[in-house]
């Protein structure tokens, strides 16, 4: 069996919202290993978004231990949690979360201007490779403003490659993307996860979930069941079948 | 992270913002302008009284009666009858670091010519009086030793009174005007000095023998004051001293009692119009340290603005790495550098306005380094201290509320 990247034991939170306490999350365990492509599901209010946030080390649990990739979090205070973060960990965001009038490459280059062991040069180096393998060669200098949604999606996977990390952690990555573009961000996932990246995807779309390996879904701050994508939807195969985009259906006419 | 990444990213946010960083700037390039050019005003205005005092003579020592009491009446520095020839005398016996006396009686009244008059001060002195003051005789000649002892009737002219009786660029070396109904000769004018720095014009004067003006015109033995120079710059101090020292004894003070007089050097003068010029510098200086303090905290107010905009970049820094203190340390070197940058552009506009103002309004201007420095460091401070807040509320964000942010 391959390694254990993610091990989460009886990880309660709580939120105090005035008087009132709201518990997200009420005992949670779950295990993740290397390689895998997991799909965190749920409707809002089940969990999962807390749960993606203790994953990413952005929030710290009540009770419960989280451990990744051997470093156990609730031993770390913020400093060293936000380093674990920076070398551990990938994020990807539904809104992008590039920043405005910076181009493309700087926007990837940006996580390794916080670890002080990558210089200037190393740091364009590995910005313009991860920018290569999101397929994004032509697109280096151009400012978000000037990319297409799926585009600047693109530069936000690179961002969350270029530090190299044990895992990637989406958060409705595809939510603001029609489908086609959807398929094609999941392509580039399916892609990354074969090449052997460990992925965790929050979403609350029942067809996204069919790209990935294993669903676990989230219901009242519990597990409600976990389980493996039998007909594990191929996103390549997908996108042959769609009907030709409309603007392409259009530009025929 | 070190100081060079954080550097770069301050670079690239202002990039990001070129013109809300230059207007920021702004407020920080007329602060830093400002200063600089009020006090180049200020230094200069002092310079230019300095150089003045020095052009009256270096080494001008004078000696002038104070308030006296008559059975514990003060009498008033007008009323002071102390000063007479005696003391004259007493001074050019016993102060060996004196090299030219000369008593000063000085008479208010109109000068008359024809049917022209001119209200003018009539000075008398004796013949070292306009070494002393540096006075040139620009056409006939100064008076002479007999002249004084005669009581002659003879003035000299300044340029003002000349103007004023007989017209630009006449010569009335001979005629005779009369001052008080005594009429007096004139044989020579005075070279033009122009006014001094308190706005007084210097060539506003008649000056004849200090006789004349004693016997003829005020019918007084005193004198208003007596004027000397010192052997040499140096020795002014020591020439006071001996000069204290002989009018102690020709007045026959006690030991322990004040002085009826006072002695006054060139450098006393520098020293009170300094300290004058220095208020005046130090109150210019203070209004455009508002204008600087303005700027400052325009740039807190932009910061703080720049801090809420940015709320999501800052959960998103933080998210891929960022500690508090990085983020922290990003906005404050991007208001040190927004204040530092404004700085050295302000000190670069305010020499020039100096300069120009120096052109345009023929003013004196003296750009000290020192004032430069100075509004350098205060821009640094400023950076800091107004930068402080806003950084402290950015890296203070939850990371998870941040990235959210709408």
């Amino acid at each position: 069996m391959s390694k254990t990247i993610i091990e989460v034991k009886d990880l309660t939170k709580e939120f105090h919202v005035g008087d009132v306490t709201v518990r997200a999350l009420k005992g949670v365990n779950l295990s993740i290993a290397e390689g895998e492509f997991i799909a965190i599901m749920g409707a809002s209010g089940s969990g999962k978004s807390t749960m993606l946030n203790i994953l990413g080390c952005l929030e710290i649990p009540n009770s419960g231990t989280y451990i990744l990739d051997g470093v156990d979090m609730s031993e770390l205070n913020k400093d060293e949690l936000a380093a674990l973060r920076n070398q551990k960990l990938g994020f990807v965001f539904q809104s992008y979360n590039l920043l405005p009038r910076t181009s493309a490459i700087e926007n990837v280059e940006l996580p390794l201007f916080y670890n002080n062991k990558v210089n200037a040069k190393e740091r364009r180096e590995r910005a313009e490779k991860a920018l290569i393998r999101v397929g994004l060669k032509d697109r280096m200098g151009h400012m978000p403003n000037q990319l297409s949604g799926g585009q600047q999606q693109r530069v936000a996977i690179a961002r969350s490659l270029v530090n190299d990390p044990v895992v990637i952690l989406a958060d409705e990555a595809t939510g603001n993307l029609d489908t086609r573009t959807s398929y094609e961000i999941m392509a580039l996932f399916q892609e990354l996860n074969s090449n052997g990246k460990t992925i965790v995807f929050v979403t609350h779309e029942m067809d996204i979930a069919r790209f990935t390996s294993r669903n676990i879904v989230f219901r009242d701050g519990k597990i409600l069941k976990t389980e493996d994508v039998k007909e594990r939807f191929n996103a390549v195969e997908m996108l042959k079948n769609l009907p030709v985009a409309d603007e392409v259906q259009a530009a025929k006419n | 992270m070190n100081i060079s990444n954080l550097l770069k990213l301050a670079v690239y946010a202002l990039k990001r913002n070129r013109m809300r960083a230059l207007l920021t700037m702004l407020g920080i390039i007329i602060g830093v302008a400002s200063v600089i050019a009020m006090l180049a005003i200020g230094e200069g205005s002092k310079k230019s009284i300095q150089d003045q005092i020095s052009s009256m003579g270096t080494n001008l020592v004078s000696v002038s009666p104070t308030s006296q009491h008559r059975g514990g009446v003060e009498l008033g520095n007008a009323a002071s009858v102390s000063l007479t020839i005696k003391d004259l005398d007493a001074i050019r016996d016993e102060c060996p670091s004196i090299s030219d006396l000369s008593p000063e009686v000085r008479a208010n009244g109109q000068a008359v010519y024809s049917n022209k008059n001119w209200p003018t001060s009539l000075f008398g002195s004796n013949t070292d009086y306009l070494r002393i003051k540096l006075i040139e005789v620009s056409e006939g000649r100064g008076f002479t030793e007999q002249d004084v002892k005669g009581a002659a009737k003879v003035c000299l002219i300044g340029e003002t009174v000349l103007e004023n009786l007989f017209g630009k660029g006449t010569n009335p070396i001979g005629l005779s005007i009369r001052y008080k109904k005594v009429p007096f000769t004139i044989i020579g004018i005075l070279k033009a000095k122009g006014t001094n720095t308190y706005g007084q014009d210097q060539d506003d004067l008649l000056l004849a023998p200090y006789t004349t003006v004693q016997k003829r015109v005020l019918a007084s033995t005193f004198f208003n004051s007596i004027q000397s120079s010192a052997i040499d710059e140096s020795s002014t101090k020591k020439a006071a001293a001996e000069m204290e020292q002989a009018l102690r004894k020709s007045h026959k003070l006690k030991e322990g009692s004040e002085n009826d007089f006072r002695i006054r050097t060139q450098e006393d003068l520098v020293t009170t119009s300094s300290s004058v010029s220095n208020v005046l510098t130090i109150l210019l200086g203070a209004i455009a340290g508002i204008s600087l303090l303005v700027g400052g905290i325009g740039i807190m107010n932009i910061m703080y603005v720049s801090v809420t905009e940015r709320t999501r970049e800052i959960g998103l820094r933080m998210a891929v790495g960022g500690r508090g203190k990085d983020i922290l340390m990003q906005f404050l070197i991007e208001s040190i550098l927004l204040s530092i940058i404004g700085g050295v552009i302000g000190i670069f506009v305010g020499i020039g306005a100096s300069q120009l103002i120096g052109i345009l309004m023929k003013w004196p201007v003296v750009v000290l380094p020192a004032s430069v420095i100075l509004s350098f460091l205060v821009c640094t401070v400023i950076g800091v201290f107004f930068g402080w807040y806003p950084a402290r509320k950015a890296a203070g964000l939850n990371p998870i509320d941040a990235l959210h942010y709408e």
